[in-house]
């Protein structure tokens, strides 16, 4: 009884000296106060039993050397048994021996044990040794969250390489599910063949002889041999190589022996005029080296510096020499000593002259060239034949219009022209002069030409032309003779810089009156940009009803109704907008007065032209703008706008108002004719009156004018505001003109351009995207859908390579 | 002939052409050295200039040659159009009755008959079309009303309902599609268990599976067998094919579950299932007890999927509103996120790995991306009441969503609003949705013992379409896109009819969020689908508010009051 007491006692000891060296792992709170109560008892119990329990031990020690003197070889069978429930995680508690096991105890049979490691062995001394107590491992919470965390870092990781998949395909123009899908028709004979496996003896026999002979299995055309011999140069150019070679070396030669001769020459003056020609031919491709390899340019321009820096130091050609000053002597008797010397100045001169950078004349260039636009961006595209479009095409008119200025207007007048024929037609003119006769029925037929053509512009409607001032001058064209054709292409244009400055007049004064305007009333606008309309409904919502739609009528009558509505948010809008307007026009009434200025109107009177540059010019400062007031105010200062603007209203109000229609016909039931006028009563009668129409909408409001021209029906089959990915009503307005169908398009462009983006299979399962796709998309990503023979053929050959490598192994 | 040569201006074009390339020393040298032919003018037509009627490209031009006779004198030209501008050199005879000809390839045109007959009699005559845009006019308002021809259509022949189902005795409550077949059909009552044939609309077999409510369904990936869980805490697998004649209806597998079971979903490779109840438990097919259970706090949990793209990722809907994420491979759940109301059903995307769309009490779908769960990708909003239960379309692009209100509506993946919405007088709560696997179906059980199917494409012509019919409805289909913004076209593919009760409902839902917007300000307005984020409104709504949110949050549109957990 007392030992088995014992021995509980000392497992708890244990327990103790466990928990405070390894405080708790994974504890519960139960585990805790459990482990605080065993503590208390302990202290207490332990102090009692210390002595009795130490001496139990040493004995049995004691038994157990006497036994092991006896027969070394014996060895203790230990029951091995199932853990109890006793057994808790912080003690070992084995049944037969009551004894608490030090670190000691377990070492020590570490020692008797040969194959035991040497490291561990030192490891676990150090520890042995190791005073200091281990850290608190984390709580159960706490390291769990890290895993958790650790996890999903990993785990989205992991996901996210499925991006670029998902990504591609919401890009995709069309998909087709299923999306693994072999495509059907005929495969290429690489897979076939790649696919295939020898499988019967004979076969494999029959692969394995063609694989020992390096006989293609694959793509059955050559052997690597056979292959090697085709990398290989062939006679030919082998035998061009070599002539080549000769010939270089020979031309070293021919140059080196020229080169040693023209050393040995002692003429000076051979050697002056040397020099000369060797600078200008270096000046030469300097000038070409700036074109085409500016880099190099840069360095040249280095070298010369350095050789001008050497030239100021020296006085090379100061006329400090011997042979200078001789001249100098001479100078004044001696024309040509005196030339002599100046020449000497003038190359010293030269030489120390700092060198101008070509590349800023360039610069000016393009700056010109971008300030204004050629000419022929404006020209109508010329017509090659009315009848068929498909001559049509941009051949340029310009050789044209240059041959037009040039040449005399009697000579080869010509509309249609093709490029590049310009310069050769002036050369052979002189020389087709001769032939009189031949030349003069060309040229009748020539001007029958013409003349028919003229016609055929005539009838024929122009539906390329675009802009007004083209349609301008190609009648002019069409008019005028044959002979005034020079005068008519510099009428053209003519018209086209003075519309062209007219716009960019325009534009540039719209823009300085915007600004103007914003700068005076900048809160002005931001009421009308108010919640109003367009935040009700965003495009993909339904329009859900109490209305089914079951027949065509009722489609009809839905969009009647929209129209309907329609038309009341615009009334109700514009109502606003009136009245916004009304407010503003109070309380500032003369700047109302400057707003009302037509600009149009304005313009046409001043007609000042001003030049706008194509590139962007800097923001004008506020300084500037105030100018710019000031000077438009003074400009505009004598006009009476309101009264035109009174004047305009009541036009189109006197427009907008219904007019009587007389429906008396003349002579019925009375006599007709010549000075004789209807009845009065007759006349009453027959004349209808229209019922007023509703009043104006702009009735009370002086300052405005409201056209009531706008045809609703219209308008709700119009796009009022610009759909979401649209940034310019252009380009909405590009993918609407452009048609989809087949009266337009070509069969393969409809079906190109209907293609649906998604596609499925009729009765064909979708399996979900799978890893392999991944896995084949990332390929395709590094190397390209290419299918590579060679690829193919590596690990056969490499497997034919071990096979030998066995077989010398066996050898 | 003549006249119409005259009016042809390119042969003088050729002329001068020639006249100007070759000076005119070089042409005299070529008359001394060519021999000198003799025809008469007679034997000479005009042959005209041909286009390869195959081909638009101006590299079908042929090299044609012209002779043009006039009073006395014939020109010969040799004429080529583009690209190369070469001979042609007129000669010029006078008074004479023979011809004399440089020496010259005369080409004669020679045509293929191929080009212009047809094969068989029955063959569709090939006429030639002229492109020319000003031939074909108003090619806007041509296609407008075409467009809005189509719309009409497309709204008239939209019968999405096809067939209805019925044989159940009680509430249908799961439904699982078979992989492997799209013509079988498994449905889960609260009684019991039937398997359906869709092509046949008929029921194929009918088991009792469990005692009470059948919970969940699933046909294991090879298609062979299906387990079922069920009130009575069992987990039965089954045999698919029918027993044979005089066997009886007995479970392959069954095991004792310890609580009841409320899901139950299979890997897509593996013979994994995973289920969840009290907690989530991922079983072995061939052990008796989980492999790995993973609980966080909550002790039910209302769904579990599997991932069918990253197939060890799971998923599950738990009763403390949150979504919590799994690894199978992983020792501890992923990450959890604590919304404002409970998800009912959770869906992954079948080509997205990443994404997925759960279906919540608060009448909404929200849509997360797996790796950022701290504010949901799209809120889809339109249902009226409580959603119910979610399925992705196999393509990935589209989900359709069952809802307490009694409808269907599908909704495209990064919407905000349903494109359709589906709904029978006779339908009621709709428990369970799927979207059979060729994209083409939806099948919807109900509270009323019903299961429907339904058309996913509503107006969409059944079974094979003949090529031409295929072109004409991709071609107005373009045209419905094209003209999308048109305000015809828009109002009236987007109309749809409603019941009446659901119709004042989000009438009023409507009239509630502008309250709420006038109230709070922008702030709390889902403006074009992007909520506030959670963060956002915690630091800037006062606490009164707050709390008023979180209390009518049935209603609110501020659902993104969520917690992410790591």
């Amino acid at each position: 009884m007392a030992k088995s007491k014992a021995a509980r006692k000392s497992g708890e000891t244990m327990k103790i000296a466990s928990s405070c060296e390894t405080v708790v792992q994974g504890m519960d709170d139960e585990d805790d106060e459990e482990l605080q109560r065993a503590l208390a008892d302990d202290i207490i119990s332990a102090s009692e039993d210390e002595g009795g329990s130490d001496d139990e031990r040493k004995h049995c020690k004691l038994l157990e050397a006497i036994s092991s003197l006896g027969g070394k070889k014996r060895k203790k069978l230990t029951e091995r048994s199932e853990a109890s429930i006793q057994v808790s995680e912080f003690t070992v508690n084995a049944e037969g021996e009551g004894d608490k096991i030090n670190l000691s105890d377990l070492i020590g049979t570490l020692d008797k044990t040969p194959s035991a490691l040497i490291k561990t062995k030192k490891q676990l001394k150090n520890l042995q040794h190791n005073q200091s107590t281990l850290e608190t491992p984390l709580t159960r919470k706490e390291t769990e969250k890290i895993q958790r965390e650790v996890a999903f870092e990993k785990t989205s990781k992991e996901v996210s390489r499925w991006q670029s998949v998902v990504l591609q395909n919401q890009k995709a123009e069309q998909l087709v599910f299923p999306l693994n899908q072999e495509p059907s028709g005929p495969k290429r004979i690489e897979h076939v063949v790649a696919g295939w496996k020898a499988q019967t003896p004979l076969e494999q026999e029959i692969f394995s002889l063609l694989r020992m002979n390096k006989q293609p299995l694959h793509d059955p055309v050559l052997t690597p041999t056979e292959e090697a011999s085709l990398r290989a140069m062939s006679l030919e150019e082998a035998k061009i190589r070599r002539a080549e070679l000769q010939k270089a070396r020979v031309l070293q030669s021919y140059y080196e022996a020229k080169a040693k001769r023209g050393k040995k020459i002692k003429s000076k003056k051979y050697h002056r005029v040397q020099k000369k020609v060797m600078r200008k031919e270096y000046l030469k491709q300097f000038d070409e080296m700036v074109k085409t390899d500016p880099a190099a340019a840069l360095e040249e321009l280095k070298k010369m510096e350095l050789s001008r820096m050497k030239e100021r130091m020296s006085l090379k050609h100061q006329n400090s020499g011997k042979w200078a000053k001789s001249k100098a002597i001479m100078a004044k008797y001696d024309d040509g000593a005196r030339k002599a010397m100046q020449k000497q100045l003038e190359v010293n001169k030269d030489l120390t002259q700092k060198l101008v950078i070509p590349a800023d004349e360039d610069e000016e260039d393009e700056e010109e060239s971008a300030e204004t636009l050629p000419d022929f961006v404006n020209d109508v595209e010329p017509i090659l034949d009315q009848v068929n479009p498909w001559m049509r095409g941009k051949l340029s008119t310009e050789p044209m219009m240059e041959e037009s200025n040039r040449l005399d207007p009697p000579v080869w007048p010509r509309e249609v022209g093709k490029p590049g024929e310009g310069q050769d037609d002036q050369e052979e003119d002189e020389e087709q002069m001769e032939e009189t006769e031949e030349e003069s029925l060309l040229r009748g037929f020539e001007e029958r030409r013409k003349l028919r053509q003229t016609e055929d512009v005539k009838v024929a409607p122009m539906p390329m032309v675009e802009n007004d001032d083209g349609k301008k001058a190609e009648i002019l064209e069409i008019s005028d003779d044959d002979e005034e054709a020079v005068e008519i292409s510099d009428d053209e244009e003519a018209l086209e810089v003075s519309d062209d400055d007219e716009e960019a007049g325009l534009s540039n004064f719209t823009s300085l009156f915007h600004g103007l305007v914003n700068h005076m009333e900048p809160p002005a606008d931001q009421p009308k940009a108010g919640p109003g309309l367009c935040q009700g409904e965003s495009p993909a919502l339904l329009e859900e009803g109490l209305v089914r739609v079951r027949t065509l009528e009722d489609v009809e009558l839905l969009s009647q109704d929209i129209s309907a509505s329609d038309t009341a948010l615009l009334t109700t809008q514009i109502l606003g907008t009136e009245e916004t307007d009304t407010q503003s026009a109070t309380q500032q009434a003369d700047k109302k007065r400057k707003k009302m200025i037509d600009p149009n109107e304005v313009l046409t009177k001043e007609a000042k032209i001003i030049e706008m540059p194509l590139a962007p010019t800097a923001v004008e400062d506020v300084e500037d703008k105030e100018e710019q007031r000031v000077i438009i105010k003074e400009a505009f200062a004598g006009d009476d706008v309101v009264s035109d603007f009174l004047k305009d209203k009541r036009k189109q109000e006197e427009a907008g108002r219904p007019k009587v229609i007389d429906l008396t016909l003349p002579g019925w039931g009375e006599w007709g004719g010549l000075g004789l006028q209807p009845s009065r009563s007759k006349r009453k009668r027959f004349r209808v009156k229209v019922a007023p129409p509703p009043p104006r909408q702009d009735q009370k409001l002086p300052n405005i004018i409201i056209t009531e021209k706008r045809d609703s029906s219209i308008a709700a089959h119009q796009v009022c505001q610009l759909p979401f990915p649209f940034e310019k009503p252009i380009q909405f307005e590009r993918t609407i003109r452009s048609p989809v169908g087949r009266t337009w398009n070509t069969q393969n462009a409809v079906q190109k351009i209907t293609a649906p983006k998604v596609v499925t299979q009729l009765g064909a399962i979708i399996e979900p995207i799978a890893r392999e796709d991944l896995i084949k998309h990332n390929r395709q990503a590094v190397t390209g859908p290419s299918i590579n023979l060679e690829s193919d053929q590596g690990p056969q050959k490499r497997r034919s390579q071990q096979k030998k490598k066995h077989k010398r192994k066996k050898n | 002939t003549t006249r119409g040569m005259l009016s042809d201006s390119r042969v003088f074009d050729a002329c001068e052409n020639r006249k100007s390339k070759a000076p005119k020393k070089s042409r005299i040298k070529k008359t001394e050295a060519v021999r000198e032919e003799k025809k008469s003018p007679t034997d000479f037509r005009l042959s005209r200039l041909r286009r390869d009627s195959s081909g638009t490209s101006r590299s079908n031009w042929k090299i044609n040659t012209m002779i043009m006779k006039t009073n006395n004198s014939i020109y010969l030209c040799r004429q080529s159009l583009f690209p190369s501008r070469n001979s042609c050199s007129p000669v010029q005879f006078r008074n004479s009755s023979f011809i004399h000809i440089h020496a010259m390839k005369v080409k004669v045109l020679s045509r293929n008959p191929d080009d212009y007959v047809r094969e068989t009699k029955l063959d569709i005559q090939r006429v030639p079309r002229n492109y020319d845009p000003s031939l074909h006019l108003f090619e806007v308002p041509r296609e407008y009303t075409r467009a809005l021809n189509a719309t009409k259509l497309e709204r008239v022949f939209a019968k999405p309902f096809l067939a209805s189902l019925d044989g159940h005795r009680d509430g249908v409550n799961c439904m699982a599609k078979h992989p492997k077949s799209l013509s079988t059909m498994l449905s889960g009552s609260c009684d019991g268990d039937v398997v359906w044939n869709l092509t046949k609309r008929e029921c194929v077999r009918t088991l009792q599976a469990h005692e009470g409510f059948v919970r969940g369904m699933v046909v294991r990936f090879c298609g062979t067998s299906f387990f079922t869980v069920g009130d009575d805490k069992t987990i039965k697998q089954w045999k698919m094919e029918t027993p044979g004649y005089g066997e009886e209806e007995e479970p392959l597998n069954t095991i004792l579950g310890k609580s009841v079971f409320t899901s139950i979903d299979h890997h897509q490779k593996e013979g994994v299932f995973v289920m969840c109840g009290q907690q989530v438990d991922i079983w072995d097919e061939q052990r008796s007890s989980p492999i790995r259970s993973f609980s966080w706090g909550v002790d039910s949990f209302s769904c579990v999927r599997f991932n069918p793209v990253e197939t060890e990722l799971l998923a599950s809907c738990a009763s403390d509103r949150s979504i919590v994420l799994y690894d199978m491979r992983e020792a501890t759940p992923l990450k959890k996120v604590i919304m404002n109301m409970r998800s009912n059903t959770l869906c992954w995307n079948p080509m997205e790995a990443y994404n997925f769309t759960c279906s919540n009490e608060d009448y909404n779908l929200y849509t997360y991306d797996m790796r950022y769960l701290d504010k949901p990708f799209t809120v889809h909003m339109d249902h009226v009441s409580a959603v119910l239960d979610v399925d992705y379309s196999p393509t990935g692009k589209e989900f359709v969503s069952a809802s307490f209100d009694k409808t269907i509506r599908i909704f495209p993946k990064d919407s905000g609003h349903s494109r359709e919405v589906y709904h029978t007088k006779r339908m009621q709560h709709v428990i369970s949705i799927k979207w059979s696997s060729d994209n083409k179906y939806i099948l919807s059980a109900s509270d009323e013992m019903n299961i429907r199917l339904w058309k996913a494409n509503a107006a969409e012509k059944l079974g094979l379409l003949a090529p031409r019919e295929k072109a004409a409805v991709n071609y107005s289909q373009k045209l419905k896109e094209k003209f999308l913004y048109h305000p015809q076209i828009r109002r009236i593919s987007r109309h749809r009819h409603l019941p009446k009760s659901i119709y004042s409902q989000s009438k009023e839902l409507r009239v509630m969020k502008e309250a709420r917007r006038r109230k709070y300000g922008l702030l709390l307005y889902p403006y074009h689908n992007c909520l506030p984020y959670s963060g956002f409104l915690f630091s800037t709504l006062p606490e009164h508010i707050l709390n008023t949110l979180v209390c009518n949050s049935q209603t609110t549109e501020v659902y993104t009051l969520q917690y992410v957990y790591q």
